[in-house]
């Protein structure tokens, strides 16, 4: 069993965390895990993407290879867009529909929920209205993973352990909030 | 035993400390930064680790150490090789007494630098051995395994990472740790003094030592060989991360070819001929350069097929990947299966929101454009994204330290208006040399030192002197005052700054202005810590 995902978003936007949430959740349910982040200039508001690759056998390459990933998941529409190539024709797309606009080219928004429509296989996210009934805008990221978590081979029980693990050091309260982010993403249809 | 999960630089820096190392030293340069804040952080009541100015006087305080008979580490990326090559081409010379490693982290692809060289040519280059790991446990062990191989063959030895090792997640299993070494100064002072008569003896032992190194790499497991006897037509030999994604396709191939990987170098002779000798075609995949297959081209039978880089079968340029190894193991291309018919526009990084340097841009911009003539060279470090839009100002952007003295050249040729923009770290690693000849020359050059009190673009370490100092080290240099001003990077100054600009742009000698704001990320964490 091999699950491939690439994640995707904005320099800024916590897409290492979110990764970090299913990276600690896949390890507790057993899966070897390999994960390439982005690092290099500190600033923020460039595109980043990440690899990260789950299985029960021993896992070679860092990066995943073209049309084979199984999940797409992204934290801005447009980033979503970028990194289709990757995306297996049975995998799915989980992506949120904030837009990140600072660059002057952003193409018209409705023409990116449009594209993003016509995929065989997506899940669209407003993950902005959802942090906040959370209680924290912040908790977009979480949002995101709970409607990625219907089609991740993990059980929520193990995401919830990697929430309070990556989060407990900051009070129960951001975990309470994690926590209820994961569940409101996880309605999401 | 135990398993933890690490990134590739955190690998290295753990199998240095379980390695029993007594100094760590190296200069922040992405991919490899994070070797030496491992260190840092994990270090306390251990070994010392600390920044250097730059990666030459890291790997000279190495030597220092290793002198004094204890293991060091330096750390860098590729193009830091460079600045400390004077250094490392003659520590190659000395009899290394305790075991010295230095871990240069290479990027192909160029994800955060300005040209892709490949470390195994400075190996080759100094003759000493080089171990290159595939994975974060390899990373560990050849870290260990490092200053052992050091202090047997008495040379420095390197470890060469790639960015997608560097900074890639995975588990690994540890060993007990290490005891340093004793303090044991070198007993041979004539082993360590590079005067001509010592040094003509000591490079020839140097050369006298090549054939342990390639026995040392002929025995290693590392390099292992796998022949197949029944597939005569074809064989792969796999450098680096090359391993992994050969590995990653090799369910698909219908003939299993015979396989040679290489990890440790100088490249193992008779391995290579005697799989050379099993095929008709050899496939070449290597991260880098095609080091190994131009190396070999001369080895071997002129009737072998030689497919790789040198033919661009293997892409020349950027990173392996899974897909781009297919076609010379002669498996289809796979393609795209979702795609969206929408043109995607880049998305490059930016300055942050509120960056100081960005302050400090909009006031040359402003006053160039009352200048009929005006030229901008700037240097690496965040203000080099001034150089995209919407601000556009730098003109060059070299190395580390260039921007003074490209400008330098610049003016002497006979360009009016000519401005250098440098950041704090940048002119500690090696813009005061380039100050020291504009000084000497009395160039016309208007120097801007963009303060902000940190080496913000690998992540904020701080910088080696604190950046009250700067103003008394360019005193220093220039021994008078009067064209040497320190500026707040402000908006609320801008137009006095503008100001200030105008009047050392007329004075035609260097002027120095430190303009000083911290950067609004180490601001942002430094208030986190606090509170
Ligand atoms: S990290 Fe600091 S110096 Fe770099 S762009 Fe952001 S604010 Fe500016």
């Amino acid at each position: 069993m091999k699950y491939d995902i690439i994640l995707a978003g904005v320099g800024g936007q916590g897409v290492l965390s979110l990764a970090s949430v299913i990276a600690t959740a896949a390890a507790e349910a057993g899966f070897k895990v390999r994960q390439s982040e982005v690092h290099g200039m500190a600033q923020r508001g460039g595109a980043v993407m990440a690899h990260m690759r789950l299985s029960d056998g021993e896992i070679y390459s860092d990066l995943i290879g073209l049309g084979t990933a199984d999940m797409v998941i992204s934290m801005e529409p447009l980033e979503s867009l970028r990194y289709l190539p990757w995306l297996s024709p049975e995998g799915i797309l989980v992506t949120s529909t904030t837009p990140v606009k600072n660059i002057d080219n952003y193409p018209e928004e409705t023409q990116v929920l449009e594209a993003l429509k016509k995929l065989p296989s997506v899940c669209l996210v407003d993950d902005k209205a959802l942090a906040r009934d959370a209680g924290s805008a912040r908790a977009g990221n979480m949002v995101i993973v709970g409607a990625a978590s219907k089609s991740l081979p993990i059980d929520m029980t193990y995401l919830k352990k990697a929430v309070d693990k990556l989060f407990a050091r900051k009070g129960d309260e951001v975990v309470q909030t994690n926590y209820k982010a994961l569940d409101l993403g996880s309605q999401v249809s | 035993m135990s398993e933890t999960v690490v990134l590739g630089d955190e690998a290295v820096a753990l199998g240095a400390l379980h390695g029993g190392v007594s100094s760590c030293y190296g200069y922040p340069g992405t991919p490899s930064t994070e070797i030496m804040e491992y260190l840092i952080e994990n270090s306390q009541n251990g070994p010392l680790a600390s920044w250097s100015s730059n990666e030459k006087t890291a790997m000279e305080e190495a030597l220092g150490t290793s002198f004094a008979g204890k293991r060091a580490i330096v750390t860098m990326k590729h193009v830091g090789l460079n600045v400390a090559a004077d250094a490392f081409m003659n520590g190659a010379l000395l009899d290394i007494r305790g075991g010295l490693v230095i871990v240069v982290a290479d990027d192909p692809g160029m994800h955060s630098s300005q040209n892709e060289q490949d470390t195994r040519y400075y190996a080759d280059f100094a003759r000493v051995p080089l171990l290159e790991p595939v994975n974060q446990q390899q990373a560990y062990e050849m870290t260990r395994e490092g200053f052992d191989l050091s202090e047997r063959m008495g040379v420095p030895v390197l470890l060469r990472l790639v960015t997608r090792l560097s900074h890639s997640r995975a588990a690994i299993q540890t060993q007990p740790p290490r005891a340093e070494n004793a303090l044991n100064k070198a007993d041979n002072k004539q082993d360590w003094m590079l005067l001509p008569a010592n040094a003509r003896r000591r490079w020839s032992s140097l050369l006298g030592r090549q054939k342990d190194m390639i026995a040392y790499s002929e025995k290693s497991p590392v390099n292992s060989l796998e022949l197949n006897e029944s597939n005569r037509e074809r064989a792969v030999i796999t450098t680096g991360l090359g391993y992994n994604y050969f590995m990653e396709n090799k369910g698909e191939l219908t003939d299993q070819p015979s396989h040679l990987h290489i990890g440790v170098y100088p490249v193992p002779e008779e391995k290579i001929r005697t799989l050379a000798a099993h095929v008709k075609k050899l496939v070449i995949l290597e991260e880098g350069y095609p080091y190994v297959e131009r190396l070999i081209a001369g080895l071997l039978p002129r009737e072998l097929k030689i497919i790789g880089k040198l033919d661009n079968i293997v892409p020349l340029q950027g990173e392996l990947t899974p897909d781009n190894v297919r076609p010379a193991l002669g498996l289809p291309e796979r393609n795209a299966a979702v795609a969206s018919s929408m043109t995607l526009p880049g998305r490059p990084p930016q300055l942050c929101a509120g960056c100081p340097h960005d302050d400090t841009y909009k006031v040359i911009k402003e006053v160039q454009e009352e200048l009929e003539e005006s030229t901008v060279t700037s240097d690496i470090g965040c203000y080099a994204l001034g150089a995209l839009p919407p601000l556009g100002v730098p003109e060059t952007i070299i190395c580390m330290g260039a921007s003074i003295t490209a400008a330098k050249g610049c003016a002497e040729a006979g360009l009016k208006n000519v401005m250098a923009v440098i950041g704090d770290s940048t002119f500690l690693h090696s813009g005061m040399t380039g100050l020291v000849d504009c000084v000497s020359s009395g160039s016309d050059v208007t120097i801007i030192i963009v303060d902000n009190e940190t080496t913000a673009m690998t992540g904020g370490q701080t910088t080696i002197l604190p950046s009250s100092r700067l103003e008394q080290v360019v005193k220093g240099i220039m021994g008078d005052g009067e064209h040497i001003l320190t500026i707040p990077a402000h908006r609320k100054s801008h137009e006095e700054n503008k100001e200030k600009l105008r009047k050392e742009l007329a004075y035609s000698g260097v002027s120095v202005i430190i303009a000083v704001r911290e950067c609004i990320e180490t601001a942002r964490k430094a208030n986190k810590k606090r509170s």
